[in-house]
């Protein structure tokens, strides 16, 4: 099961970079951007993953005395809570410029503003 | 057509290192050194039970300050940027209907519950899955489904702004606090540990995560309302 | 059991790629962005069975519930623009 998790990360990562790489429309590529961070925190949490263990979290399933043998390790899944909060700010950050830019031109193609272009 | 090949070039080189990476892996038996640590030490220095709170708001809780930060930045920077572009009193360009009758009356039911599920998910952080980022997000739907239903109601962005600068003031000084009153920085021992399980248990954890969540909650509706009332 | 979960595991992994592929070729922007929320969705439910519920409900609230609004009211102030 932590394998099936794994190869779904990379090949949503592999997945997102070729359509940041290759697409026109700049929302397009802000689409790819969000598809490769979620494979991203895909794989932290799969390298988490231990087979036959339960969550973090102490209530009546698992005691105080014998939690370090029945749970899985937190600190990828606290790695992982910052990741995706912070994500989203970045894809906000993305969506504004990419409206102001249309804004100067009225064209969502990246290949039109040459302006910085030698 | 040589860009193409050029990239699918670059992600042959890339899949070849993920494989690299897949084969070596080898699920651990037991938890390492860090994790057994916080497994075995969490309930006896914070008194919470859910060990990644604990690892957010006390153990790594620099980090989480970082993070808030980054936030209100980003809250900031977009309201600046669109700000730029928006007429004053130009609501009579925009070309939007009136919700329906349904959508009104349901949010009228719908509003006040989504807030007040998002309070419980903040205030009970510690005890079950859950927390200020999760409560945060959850009352910003309720901002959203407001903006849905009215999409002429300007916001007040004074009261949003208010609630976030003082509840970051807050986190800080209840940050310093720690630094004063107990053993360092953001420690949450300024407040008594009380009984394992109850609401009003491990210390200062409940308060500095409700003043996280509504931070973060106010950050996302400003973001949101800047978005929207961005005119064409 | 853990059979039930593998298969659950192995279907959500192929509803997750078929999601992005659809996310990366799909004809018009508002089917992209749509695909990608459901891609987000079906990595909450991976991180439900990944045994990690505060990742799953985060990922659940932001990232397929925020997000998605965030393009649509971008979508909806850049009328006019062609598609790729």
């Amino acid at each position: 099961m932590v394998y099936v998790a794994l190869i779904t990360g990379f090949v949503l990562i592999l997945m997102g970079l070729y359509g940041a790489l290759t697409n026109r429309n700049i929302l397009r590529i802000i689409v790819s951007f969000t598809i490769s961070s979620t494979g991203t925190n895909l794989v932290l949490i799969a390298v988490g993953y231990m087979s036959g263990r339960t969550a973090p979290i102490l209530d009546e399933a698992v005691n105080v005395a014998d939690a370090a043998a029945r749970i899985i390790d937190p600190v990828p899944q606290a790695l992982v809570l910052t990741a995706i909060v912070i994500g989203l700010g970045v894809t906000a950050l993305m969506l504004t410029y990419a409206y102001k830019l249309y804004e100067t031109k009225r064209t969502l193609d990246i290949s039109k503003y040459t302006d910085l272009k030698w | 057509m040589t860009k193409k090949f050029v990239v699918l070039l670059l992600l042959a080189g890339l899949s070849s290192m993920f494989v690299g990476l897949l084969l070596g892996y080898s699920p651990d038996t037991a938890l390492n050194h860090t994790a057994r640590y916080y497994a075995d030490n969490t309930v006896a220095d914070t008194g919470a039970a859910n060990i990644v709170t604990a690892i957010i708001v006390t153990y790594r809780g620099l980090d989480t300050l970082g993070e808030v930060t980054v936030l209100f930045l980003t809250a900031t920077i977009v309201a600046l940027i669109l700000s730029q572009a928006r007429q004053p009193g130009g609501v009579g360009s925009r070309k939007a209907v009136a919700a329906g009758e349904l959508l009104q009356t349901g949010s009228r039911l719908l509003v006040p519950l989504i807030l007040l599920f998002g309070a419980y998910v903040f205030v009970n952080g510690h005890l079950t899955p859950g927390g200020g980022f999760q409560g945060g997000a959850i009352v910003a739907s309720a901002t959203l489904l407001m903006l849905l239903t009215d999409p002429f109601r300007r916001f007040s962005h004074r009261l949003i702004s208010v609630l976030e600068s003082i509840s970051g003031v807050l986190f800080v000084v209840i940050g310093v606090l720690g630094l004063v009153l107990a053993g360092g920085f953001l420690d949450n021992r300024i407040l008594p540990l009380g009984a394992f399980g109850s609401l009003f248990s491990a210390g200062a954890i409940p308060v500095i995560y409700t003043l996280i969540g509504l931070k973060v909650g106010a950050e996302f509706s400003s973001m949101m309302a800047s978005l929207s009332e961005a005119e064409d | 059991m853990s059979t039930i979960m593998f298969a659950m595991s192995l279907l959500l992994a192929v509803a997750m790629v078929g999601s992005a592929y659809v996310a990366l070729q799909g004809k018009s922007l508002s089917i992209a962005v749509l695909a990608a929320g459901a891609v987000s969705l079906f990595a909450s439910v991976m991180f439900l069975i990944l045994a990690a519920p505060d990742v799953a409900m985060t990922e659940a609230a932001i990232g397929s519930g925020l997000t998605t609004f965030l393009f649509f009211f971008v979508l909806g102030r850049v009328r006019g623009a062609k598609d790729d």
